[in-house]
């Protein structure tokens, strides 16, 4: 009965653009199309960040995936398409469609082990410190900032470091040989 | 009224959204495409850790996932990079193609 | 003197090293000179013992010390340590006095040949290794000089090497010593266990002698019969004969050293010196002592058909081998050594001369192309005549005391019999003919050499006519040493040698047989009979008469009778001449099955087995690896799938686990 509430509709809902838009992204032909399906996955996802008082996230969520990141795919994706022609997928050379079918069948396998996990086993950790009404009055953005400069430090520094590492090993690998 | 949702239901969402990208992941010829399945399957992750983290009243979920988005940004930068270069040299963005690897 | 007894085995050594390292930079000179002097000092010492010893009681002569602590492994002690008492001192006077001479013998007949060198190296290296065997004062000691004179054997044998057969005789001495050498070691092994089985754990010749009465007759009996086996492969008694006739592949002056005076002697010195245990095992006595006087007659029977100077000289050695056996295996201990020694003289004397023939028919070994060497060479004649008289058994000179010795020996001790007496009187006869055989054959008559030879015949030079001089000198006078007491002597060399060999074992008591009249008999009974002794000692010289006139007869008087002879008993004479086919026999029995062996072990085991192990694992690794590789398709996805396929695997462990 309480799928009935507000947030649950909100919920399923969102779960079910998920699912589509991710559905479309991985079958659509043109690469585009696939780009602008992940970005509305992405914003399913955020909304549902939202609805699980993660507001921080979701936010993140916006700003790094479905700007940054696709923004990325999408110019890639231009930049191949000029240089090819606007070429598509050329035909099928190497693998058996027999391959792909049983790789699919496979990761169903996967599914099927994630789902009988996730339903038949409890949640049996400790409550942790965070209860969601005092990080609300608080302020989700203000705990989060709270903890990465404070028990958190050390990954936080590091993973500035990786930013930078990140970056400059794209530019060397992607640098033409003048 | 504004009561939690439960985490089983995110637990299915996300190993759905995960075996959609995983399974697009094998399938897909196109190399972009295989890409941003791989960008679905982290954020089914990500779902995963929000959701624990919301039902465990724990900000640790949070701060991982922070960590991951970190190192999901760098990855692409550098996967694309390396797409790039393989373009160049193959002229081609068919993966059944590159097999350089053989052998 | 008795504090440097170490310097008898040391000289020689010290020359073998000095000789090996810096030799190769000097002249021949200085080889020559190092490497006989070295033997030479050694004989001084050895000397300087001996004249001790005649001042010290009898009792007292013994000298035994000890430098280095060799082995000390729970129970088992051995030290390197040098015992010389009246066996070691002869036995060392006649390595050392003879391999002088044949020291500078050899510095004439090996002048020019480009291995001079390594020939002196090598004979000191024997010296040496000769000198541990009879100084050692502990099994292993002499075991290790045992092993290696055979070494040397080896080395010098294929001195030639270049020469196939050579080398082929030189690796049958070797692997045949070894059968022998087999034996030698269990009964090493045995000796050390049945004695430690009585809390005794020694190998030291003193300690075993003192404790020998701790063993029982069987285990006597089965230590010594495995040392007689060893014995019976130095010393070429049947069945291990063979390699000394192919021996003579080797120069003349090895021959003489080696294969005449001292290696082969080794086996009797071994019986000697271990008299305590024989007479513990009457047994094995008796089995010494037939299988002495048989190998005796069967060598001797060889020589009658053979015309290569050297063979006859080998299967001669054989023969004397067989006596010296027959006398240690009766008891006469001494007499055996007396043999040994006069052995020494006359043969290396006889194997002297021979290389002398040689070197004057520019290597000629037949006996049918010769002839008539007397007047050309006439100190190689002298002196060869002095040896065959010694070695027929003519009384005056050496040989006969000492043969004579063993023949009483053998008819009277206890350990003895009649027949072996009678076998050994025949061999003695057999012994004179095919010697004069190849006297006459070679000094007399005309001169049936070609007409480029005969130019060439010559006296050797001073430097080895003068040890022939010496050898005959000694040939001569060697056996007074041991005149007995039946012509006057008092046996001077059975009284020095009998601290060493303990109490006498005694004659018959009823020296009864039926072949001689009652009246000889009962004057017997008392033990030592002089008329029977003399008696028989008349007998044995009218054999040699007798064997050196038929010899005359054939081959000087009547030259073609033995040509005719051989035509009518052809099938003797061709078995004879081929020495029974010994050697074809021991081919078919043990050289083919062990070379089947060998090859069946190398394509089979080897080939098959071991090779299709190691080539088989790196072939499976291969295919396995070929196989594997089909995995790295070079599609990433499909790399992706494998991790899926992982996640898979361990995802479901983590969810199946608790359960259980």
């Amino acid at each position: 009965m309480d799928m009935v509430s507000f947030k649950g509709i909100i919920f399923i809902i969102a779960a079910l653009i998920a699912v589509a838009a991710s559905v479309l992204m991985a079958t659509r032909k043109n690469p585009i199309h696939s780009a602008l399906w992940m970005i509305v996955t992405f914003f399913a996802m955020a909304v549902i960040y939202l609805l699980l008082n993660a507001q921080f996230i979701a936010v993140a969520q916006v700003m790094v995936y479905a700007g940054a990141i696709m923004m990325l795919i999408l110019f890639v994706i231009m930049m191949v398409q000029m240089e090819k022609g606007g070429k598509g997928d050329p035909g099928e050379t190497g693998r058996s469609a027999k391959t792909k079918v049983a790789g699919a069948l496979i990761t169903v396998i996967l599914f099927g082990e994630m789902l009988f996990g996730a339903l038949y086993y409890q949640m049996t950790g400790r409550s942790g410190d965070y209860p969601v009404a005092m990080v609300n009055s608080v302020g989700n953005v203000r705990t989060i900032g709270s903890l990465l400069y404070g028990q958190y430090l050390f990954p936080f520094e590091i993973a500035s470091i990786l930013l930078l590492v990140g970056i400059v090993g794209a530019v060397v690998i992607a640098k033409r040989k003048e | 009224m504004l009561q939690e949702i439960p985490s089983g239901l995110c637990f299915i969402l996300s190993g759905i959204l995960f075996t959609i990208g995983a399974i697009g992941a094998i399938i897909r010829r196109n190399v972009i495409v295989v890409f941003m399945c791989i960008e679905l399957m982290l954020n089914a992750v990500n779902l995963v850790f929000i959701a624990a983290a919301n039902a465990l009243s724990s900000m640790d979920g949070s701060v991982f996932v922070f960590f991951i988005m970190t190192v999901a940004a760098v990855e692409a930068a550098v996967g694309l990079a390396i797409f790039v270069m393989v373009f160049r040299l193959q002229n081609t963005v068919n993966a059944y193609e590159v097999h350089l690897l053989k052998g | 003197m008795a504090d440097t007894i170490w310097l008898i085995p040391f000289f020689p050594a010290l020359g073998f090293i000095l000789n090996s390292s810096i030799g190769s930079r000097t002249s021949k000179t200085f080889v020559s000179w190092v490497a006989c002097l070295a033997i030479f000092l050694s004989f001084l010492t050895a000397a300087g013992v001996f004249w001790e010893f005649l001042q010290l009681p009898a009792t007292a002569r013994i000298y035994e010390r000890e430098i280095y602590t060799w082995i000390a492994s729970g129970e088992l002690s051995v030290n390197i340590g040098f015992r010389l008492d009246a066996l070691s001192v002869i036995m060392c006077l006649v390595v050392t006095g003879v391999g002088f001479l044949i020291h500078v013998y050899s510095v004439g007949y090996m002048h020019g040949d480009p291995g001079y060198r390594r020939f002196f190296i090598y004979l000191n290296l024997f010296v040496f290794m000769m000198l541990l065997l009879v100084t050692g004062n502990n099994l292993l000691l002499m075991f290790v000089g045992w092993e290696g004179v055979g070494l040397c054997s080896y080395l010098l044998i294929g001195f030639w090497y270049e020469k196939d057969s050579a080398s082929d005789a030189g690796k049958k001495a070797f692997i045949v010593n070894r059968v022998g050498d087999f034996g030698f070691l269990i009964g090493i092994f045995f000796l050390f266990l049945s004695l430690g089985a009585q809390g005794v754990w020694t190998l030291n010749f003193g300690e075993i002698g003192r404790n020998a009465h701790l063993l029982s007759g069987g285990a006597a009996t089965v230590i010594t019969l495995l040392f007689f086996v060893g014995a019976i492969g130095k010393s070429a008694q049947i069945p291990l004969y063979v390699w000394l006739p192919d021996a003579m592949e080797g120069p003349t002056p090895v021959s003489s050293l080696i294969h005449a005076a001292t290696m082969v002697t080794a086996g009797v010195y071994m019986i000697a010196r271990l008299n305590f245990l024989y007479s513990m095992a009457p047994d094995t006595m008796l089995v010494v002592a037939i299988i002495g006087v048989l190998t005796a007659f069967f060598a001797a029977s060889i020589g009658f058909a053979q015309y290569d100077i050297k063979k006859i000289l080998a299967y001669s050695t054989i023969s004397q081998l067989g006596f010296m056996f027959v006398a240690v295996g009766v008891g006469a201990y001494a007499a055996g050594i007396f043999h040994l020694m006069t052995h020494a003289f006359f043969k290396g004397l006889l194997f002297l001369g021979a290389g002398s023939v040689m070197h004057a028919m520019s290597g000629e070994l037949d006996m049918r192309n010769m002839g008539g060497l007397r007047k050309k060479t006439p100190i190689t004649y002298w002196t060869f005549f002095i040896a065959c008289l010694a070695i027929a058994g003519i009384p005056g000179f050496s040989g006969f005391f000492s043969k004579d010795e063993i023949l009483w020996k053998a008819f009277s001790s206890s350990q003895g019999h009649v027949l072996i007496w009678l076998l050994a009187a025949v061999t003695a006869g057999m012994t004179a003919f095919y010697m004069f055989r190849l006297f006459f054959g070679t000094f007399h008559g005309e001169c049936r050499a070609s007409e480029e030879v005969k130019h060439h015949i010559h006296e050797s030079p001073r430097v080895m006519t003068i040890p022939l001089m010496i050898l005959a000198f000694l040939a001569l006078v060697g056996g007074y040493v041991g005149i007995p007491h039946l012509l006057g002597g008092e046996n001077a060399i059975e009284k020095f040698l009998a601290p060493v060999f303990g109490p006498e074992i005694p004659v018959k008591a009823a020296l009864n047989f039926d072949i001689v009249s009652a009246a000889w008999a009962s004057g017997g009974a008392a033990g030592h009979d002089g008329s029977l002794e003399l008696a028989l000692m008349v007998a044995s010289v009218l054999i040699a008469l007798l064997g050196i006139t038929i010899a005359y007869v054939f081959y000087v008087k009547n030259p073609g009778l033995p040509g005719r002879f051989a035509a009518r008993c052809s099938g003797l004479y061709h078995w004879v001449h081929n020495k029974y086919f010994v050697d074809e026999l021991y081919d078919l029995l043990f050289v083919r099955g062990t070379l089947k062996a060998g090859d069946f072990l190398l394509k089979v085991m080897d080939g098959w087995m071991i090779e299709g192990l190691v080539n088989g694992t790196a072939d499976w690794v291969k295919r396995a690896g070929g196989r594997l590789r089909k995995v790295e398709t070079g599609y990433v996805q499909e790399y992706a799938f494998g991790i899926i396929v992982g996640a898979i695997i361990v995802v479901g462990y983590l969810i199946v686990a608790p359960m259980f």
